[in-house]
Parts: structure tokens; sequence; C-alpha cells
């Protein structure tokens, strides 16, 4: 199978799990003990008013034909309105998801950079030093609570060194062209707005990482680890191969398959860590938005949020399984792995 | 030989005969575990934690309700050793109180969701077909999904307590489990000694048990070991939230949410609540590393030559 029919076979196999989503939320919320119609129309509505309500937004139909109405809408492109912010939740999303893109993508980065070299140093000088050092860094990163090491760090480093703004995401005017601040600042070249949304950027983002990061140093580490005991690494030494091209050249590629599964779910992770993250540095994202609607049953607003999220997440997987076939012949494409 | 027929003590030699291997192999994994410092250390804090969480309410210096306005915000000192909060309550006593807390609903989504996984996965590893490929889908589905976003939502449902947190949390925490015991069961299906079983007439049911279920035993013991700092983390994020335990609770992370915008004037109120998660949370990740080292089939056989020598094999 090539290339090309694969990457279509997997965008149908989308469909599926989408759907599968969209009903697994669609029964959540349609046995949330609270009145949609109601939470809609506000405290002040009259019974006619609801009545017209939940007429209008198929509410008295069954729940299979509240998912076709649905369904028929979003290929139409509209998601419904927002009952708490009274606008279209596209729009909304739209609003919102650049800044927690923003966040998660540059956490993202951080963590891979920082998180599978350290994995990889620590395998080679196994119990050194310097592999206990970055062992217990991975093991506080995924036992600290990001709601508490959002706290600590907006404690010392704004509170009591001064640093760095606490919370906030750009306190400078700026022209608001794709909706990533970084971005448009360079754009219209407002190094002030630049420099003030980087230094904003930075608590939220170290934050997210370190929590991600020890994952991807505990996978890298282990793989590395069993790769170097595997016995083509171990006749590439006994040939005469110098250390350094054994490791590099023959170890460290194979063992950057498994860090490389699981920075697909990574990325998820990262996207519900904004949910407890955006609160505390008040920055205006969609976890925000997600968990507010949550509160106030804003149904339209919860499962737009969702399908967001689950699409990013399966985008995100599978744009990691279209990189295995780059990087690993040996895993062929469609066909039975070996 | 039947056990019930023989006398009382040699029933008692045929049993220890019958236990040696897997007395023995318990001596090693022990021995495997206590070389390693950090396993130490977590296995420490765990037991620290268990303890805390079982007898805490009685070694808690106050009442965690009890509050006292002349007292409010106290600095951490000898009578307050972690301070007071913004209703003069000791924060050590409601701290020590919530660890019960934790306890309570890590083991409730244990119990609730590994039972689940081990029925779904068996079936799904054991049975094949559009059986196994429905219930992989369905996990596909729930893991596609953040799961904390998933749990927001189930708890959104149910109303937030901390009873329907911990509920929340085990309905998104099966599939974990299902594809770890189909991964297994898979694999042994194929074993020659589950061929023999088969051969002999034995129905699927009894391979399960007999068969799947043990050699699921030692996985499921690391995952469920990692798992229970990850489900108290996710407990305290949840009540963070807003989903989970309701204020008076002395529930970590609602402690730490409701001292959030104390920070800067009483850092003690949100700091302590959050480094007990932390530190347990820490504990149960060093222990759940620890056992799978000494679980670890390569790493035993290093140190099962060692270990002969001492106990003098």
């Amino acid at each position: 199978m090539s290339l090309r029919n694969y990457i279509l076979r997997r965008l149908l196999l989308l469909i599926p799990i989408l759907l599968g989503v969209l009903i697994l939320v669609f029964i959540i919320s349609h046995i949330m003990p609270v009145d949609p119609a109601r939470a809609w129309a506000g405290p002040k509505a009259r019974s006619e008013q609801i009545e017209a309500l939940r007429e209008r937004y198929h509410l008295n139909d069954p729940i299979y034909m509240q998912i076709y109405y649905y369904l028929r809408d979003l290929l139409h492109g509209d998601l419904g309105v927002s009952a708490t912010t009274h606008r279209p939740v596209l729009k909304d999303l739209r609003h919102f998801f650049p800044a927690t893109f923003e966040l998660a993508i540059c956490a993202f980065i951080l963590a891979v950079i920082i998180g599978v070299p350290l994995g990889v140093i620590s395998a080679l000088k196994r119990n050194k030093i310097i592999d206990h050092f970055s062992r217990i860094v991975a093991l506080t990163g995924v036992s600290t609570p990001l709601f508490w090491s959002a706290l600590l760090l907006q404690f010392f480093i704004y509170y009591k060194l001064g640093w760095l703004p606490a919370a906030g995401r750009c306190e400078v005017e700026l022209h608001r062209i794709t909706g990533f601040v970084l971005l448009d600042s360079l754009i219209t070249q407002n190094m002030a707005a630049f420099v003030d949304a980087f230094r904003r950027l930075i608590l939220p983002t170290f934050t997210l990482a370190f929590y991600s990061m020890g994952y991807l140093v505990r996978i890298t580490r282990g793989s590395m680890l069993e790769v170097l005991e595997s016995e083509y690494i171990v006749t590439a030494k006994s040939k005469g191969l110098p250390g350094r091209i054994v490791t590099y050249r023959h170890a460290l590629k194979n063992a950057l398959i498994p860090p490389l599964t699981v920075l697909g779910i990574n990325f998820g992770w990262l996207l519900s860590g904004t949910v407890l993250l955006e609160t505390i540095f008040a920055w205006p994202g969609m976890g925000r938005y997600a968990a507010g609607s949550i509160v106030q049953v804003d149904l339209p607003a919860i499962v737009g949020y969702t399908l967001i999220v689950a699409l990013v997440m399966i985008l995100s997987n599978f744009t990691v399984d279209i990189l295995y076939s780059f990087i690993d012949p040996r895993i062929r494409i469609g066909g039975k792995a070996r | 030989m039947r056990l019930e027929a023989l006398p009382l003590y040699s029933r008692y030699r045929l049993l220890k005969r019958r236990m040696r291997p897997s007395i023995k192999e318990l001596g090693l994994t022990l021995y495997v575990l206590r070389k390693s410092l950090l396993a130490v250390i977590g296995s420490f804090i765990a037991a620290a934690f268990i303890f805390i969480a079982l007898f805490g309410s009685y070694i808690a210096p106050y009442d965690p309700y009890e509050t006292d306005i002349a007292n409010r915000f106290l600095t951490p000192s000898l009578s307050h050793p972690l301070g007071t909060d913004k209703l003069g309550r000791d924060i050590l006593s409601r701290v020590l109180h919530g660890a019960g807390y934790s306890a309570k609903a890590g083991l409730a989504v244990l119990v609730i969701a590994i039972p689940i996984g081990i029925i779904l996965g068996g079936i799904a590893g054991l049975f094949g077909g559009w059986i196994d490929e429905l219930i992989m889908r369905l996990t596909d589905i729930f893991l596609a999904f953040p799961y904390l976003i998933l749990a927001m939502s189930f708890s959104a449902v149910l109303g937030p307590t901390l009873e329907n947190a911990m509920l929340a949390l085990s309905l998104v925490w099966w599939p974990l489990y299902t594809r770890l015991v189909r991964g297994q069961a898979l694999s042994i299906r194929e074993s020659a000694y589950v061929e023999a079983a088969r051969s002999r007439g034995a129905s699927r049911l009894s391979i399960m048990f007999r068969h799947i279920l043990p050699n699921c035993l030692s996985p499921i013991l690391v995952t469920l070991t990692l798992d229970m700092g990850a489900i108290i983390l996710a407990t305290a994020a949840l009540s963070f939230l807003g989903f989970g335990a309701q204020p008076p609770l002395p529930e970590w992370g609602r402690m730490v949410s409701g001292g959030r915008i104390y920070l800067f004037q009483a850092w003690w109120v949100p700091m302590f609540p959050g480094l007990a998660i932390a530190l347990t949370v820490l504990g149960f990740n060093l222990l759940g590393d620890g056992i799978r080292d000494a679980l670890d089939p390569k790493l035993r056989r290093i140190t099962e030559v060692k270990w002969r020598k001492r106990i003098g094999f």
C-alpha cells in the first residue's frame, strides 16, 4: 500500500472515532441533571420562552435525532450558540484556541528539547550522578501537581524575586491577526508586545513542560537502555567501531521510536494541563472556557470544546504514525507487524 | 495427594514444600527492592501515607473544622507547625485528615476500574473477532481523550462531590487495564500450556481464571502502584477545579484551590497541602518504579547471583 493510500485510510478511520466521541459526549451531557434550556434563557425567563428554546434547539426530540441535527449543523460549520457568552461556539473556540495552542506547543517543544537528551544522557551514564539527578528530576516532574508547581513558581519568581510577571497573556495593545500573540507581534513588528508576551509565557510554559518532560525522560531512558544491551550494539562494538558512532548512529536512532510514540499522547496531556493552568495564570484560553462552560451546563460549548480536543489528540497521534514510517522502514505501512 | 486427608504436621510440610518456589521468588523480589535506595525511600513514604490515612485523624492536634478567627493566618510555629488558614483552622490537622480522603479515592478507583478492565480485556483477548474489535474501539474512544477533561464532564454530570469525582475517575480509568489484560491474554493464548489446557477440553472461562489472570497479576501490580499516585493527583486536580470535594472538607486539592488567593499574603495556606500531594505521589511513583525493576527479568538475573551467594545456595 502506498503512503498516500495509507494516509487516506487513516483519515477515513478518524470519522468513526470522532463520531464515537461525539455520541459519548452527547450521552454525558444529556444525563446532566440541569435543563439546558433553562440555563440558556436565564433565571428571569418565562416558561413559554423556555419552551420555545426547547423547540428551537430540538431538545424535545429523542437523543439520536439531536445527534443527527448536530451533525447536520456541524457539516455547515455551525456548532451552536454558547449559553454563557451568547456567541457562536465556533467563534468562541476560534477566539480562545490560539492562546491554549500557543502555550501547549511552546511547552511541548521545551519538554522535547530538554526531556529527550536528558533521557539519553541518563541511559549512557547509567547509575552515575547525572543519571540519579535526571531520574529524580523526571520523577518530581510527574509527581508534582501542576497547580502546585504553578503556585510555587508564582511565589518565588514573581513575588520574591520579581523577575517575571505572574499572570496574563499580553498587556500591550496588539493588532490581532492570527491570534497567536508571539506571531502577531512579530508580523506587526511590535517589539514591546513581543517582549511582554514572551515574559508572560515563560512561567506557564515551564510549569507545563516540567510536567510532561518527566514521562519523556523515563521513556527515552528505558528504551535507550534496552537498545544498548541488544545484540547488534554488542556486535557493532566488538567489531571495533568507536563508541561514539555506535551510540549515535546505531543506538540513538532505534531508541527514539518509543518516545516518539508517546509524543502524541503527551500533547493531549498538555492540553488537559492547560485547564488547570489557565485559571492560575489568568490565561485567556479554551481550558478556562471549558471549565466555565461545564459549571454553567453550557452544552454547545462543552460539545464543541470536546470535539476540538479530540480532533487535536487524534491528529497528533496521526502525525506521529506518519513520522514513524519515515523514521523506521521496518514499520511497514498497512502490512502486518513482524 | 489431597491435603485434607493428612495429619496437621504433614499438611504443613507439604504446603511449605509446594510454596517454596513462590516464597523464594518473593524473597528475591524484596531483595532487589531493598537494593535500590529510591525504592526504599518510596516504600517509606507510601507506608507513612497509609499510616496517616488510617490514623491521621487520631494524631491530629486540633479539630480540622474548628474555626478560630482570632488566630487566622498564623505563620508556622510550634503550636501550629504548618500555620493556620483564613478561618484560623490548623493546617497540619487538616492535612493529616486529608490523607484519608486521598487514600479512599485511590482505592475506590482501583476497586472499580481494575475489575472492569480485567473482565473486558479478558473477553477481548480470549474471544477475539468482532467482540475484540468492539471493545478495543471503545477503549480507543476513551483514550482519544485527555482523561482529566472526560472526568470533568462526568463529575459535572454526577454533581460535585468527592464520591462522584471518584466514580468519574473510575469511569475513565478502566481502558488502561483493559488494554493491559488484553495484551497479556493475547500473548498467553498462544503459549503451549494454554494449548495443552484447551486440547484437554478446558473451557474459556477456566483458561481465563487459571492461566491468564495469574499471569496478569504482576503487570497489574506495577501499574496499580504507579497509578495510585496518578489517581491521587487526578482526584486533587478535579477538586482543585471545583468538581470534587467541597469545602469545608479537608481534601488536599480543594485546600490548595481555597488557599490560592492568599498565596502572597500567607504562602503556607496553599503550599503545605500541595506539598503533601507531591510527596505522596512521589512516594508511590518511586515504589512503583522499584517494583517494576524488581520484576524485570534482566535485572533479576543479575541480582539473583548475588542473592544466592548471600543466602547460601
